[in-house]
């Protein structure tokens, strides 16, 4: 089992101009990891990270989006798993951090916690799809997974984290979407 | 086709005002009453990308996306779709301030009657919950709404607000 922010360090390191779409636990991880504006972090509904990382993609089919999305909030869009798959851009990258709980609403667990995120994200017509539970496996595979033609998919096994600060008022000020947008579509 | 002086709706008339407000793509689970008139059509068309998702509140989660590369997308959804994506709307197209535009429609709805005096109950909540979000919105019934369509998507995008069609009538296929 890995650590979540340790990933998201390891990840940083590989990190250019791509957008980098996350949300709760992994939006708290990643932002202390990486603060920068391609950070996309106003998701507004649970479970919406893919789909949003779905529209930019479409976007911007010159440039990579990263989704960091953690599997609670995977659970309550499984569908676009297979809009994802049949859209199929090269561009997108979609982790999910699987904790196997509902980190942000107190830490109850996920209604199965054996869920097989890849396969599903395989049968759903991604083009490359990765389990990763070591992080020495992770550190050595990470480059080949960013630039590969996707969609590509990979579940991080992670342990649960410490307790979080969730500053929701910094995480979806309208300024980072103004900034985001002004990179984005330059 | 429609009797004389019946009212009547042109699906080609309102996939020509889509186009002309600069729409690119289309995201859609499929809706009885836009059907054959408009998915269907769409389907066919080489100018406009559709999307099939498999759950309505994905279109508010794509088309925001899509907005940040000035990209522009209609969600064509049932009106049972834009009740369950309502925390979406909420979130991204009302607090978040997103240029999320909506054409909805209302499933077994008597096209005479509007919305608010439908037998349907799903029917009649749709425009109160609208009002109560702040949500521009159009009844799109007869020909003489279609050039609702154009300066309203127009003003969504210049204003970055959310913007609804409600499809009353079936429209006819181009």
């Amino acid at each position: 089992m890995m650590k979540r922010d340790e990933c998201f360090r390891i990840l940083a390191r590989h990190i250019k101009d791509e957008a980098v779409v996350a949300t709760y636990s992994s939006a708290v991880d990643w932002v202390g990891v990486s603060p920068r504006p391609l950070n996309y972090l106003s998701i507004g509904a649970m479970g919406l990270d893919s789909s949003h990382g779905l529209g930019l993609a479409l976007g911007r089919p010159d440039k990579r989006v990263v989704v960091l999305q953690g599997d609670g909030s995977l659970l309550m869009n499984l569908g676009s798993l297979v809009t994802i798959g049949a859209v199929a851009p090269k561009n997108l990258v979609h982790f999910v951090a699987h904790n196997e709980t509902y980190e942000a609403n107190g830490g109850h667990p996920i209604p199965n916690r054996k869920v097989d995120f890849a396969t599903m994200a395989r049968s759903a017509g991604y083009a490359a799809t990765y389990d990763f539970s070591d992080l020495r496996m992770f550190e050595q595979q990470i480059a080949h997974v960013l630039e590969q033609g996707g969609p590509v998919f990979a579940t991080l096994h992670v342990e649960p984290s410490g307790p979080l600060m969730y500053d929701y008022p910094s995480l979806y000020d309208p300024k980072k979407r103004e900034a985001f947008k002004a990179l984005w579509k330059s | 086709m429609a009797a004389p002086g019946a009212r009547k709706l042109d699906g080609g008339g309102i996939i020509a005002a889509i186009k002309a407000s600069g729409v690119e793509y289309i995201l859609s689970v499929p809706d009885i009453t836009t059907s054959s008139g408009l998915l269907a059509p769409i389907a066919q068309d080489k100018e406009l990308k559709l999307i099939r998702v498999c759950k309505e509140d994905e279109c508010v989660g794509i088309a925001s996306g899509l907005s940040y590369a000035d990209k522009r997308a209609l969600i064509l959804i049932q009106h049972t779709g834009f009740l369950d994506s309502i925390n979406a709307i909420r979130g991204i197209a009302v607090e978040f301030k997103q240029p999320i535009c909506m054409m909805v429609g209302l499933l077994q709805h008597d096209p005479d009657k509007t919305p608010r005096e439908s037998s349907r109950y799903g029917v009649r909540i749709v425009e109160p919950i609208l009002d109560d979000m702040g949500i521009s919105h159009h009844v799109i019934n007869n020909d003489d709404d279609i050039a609702l369509i154009a300066p309203a998507i127009e003003k969504a995008y210049a204003e970055s607000q959310p913007v609804a069609f409600l499809v009353s009538r079936g429209p006819d296929a181009p």
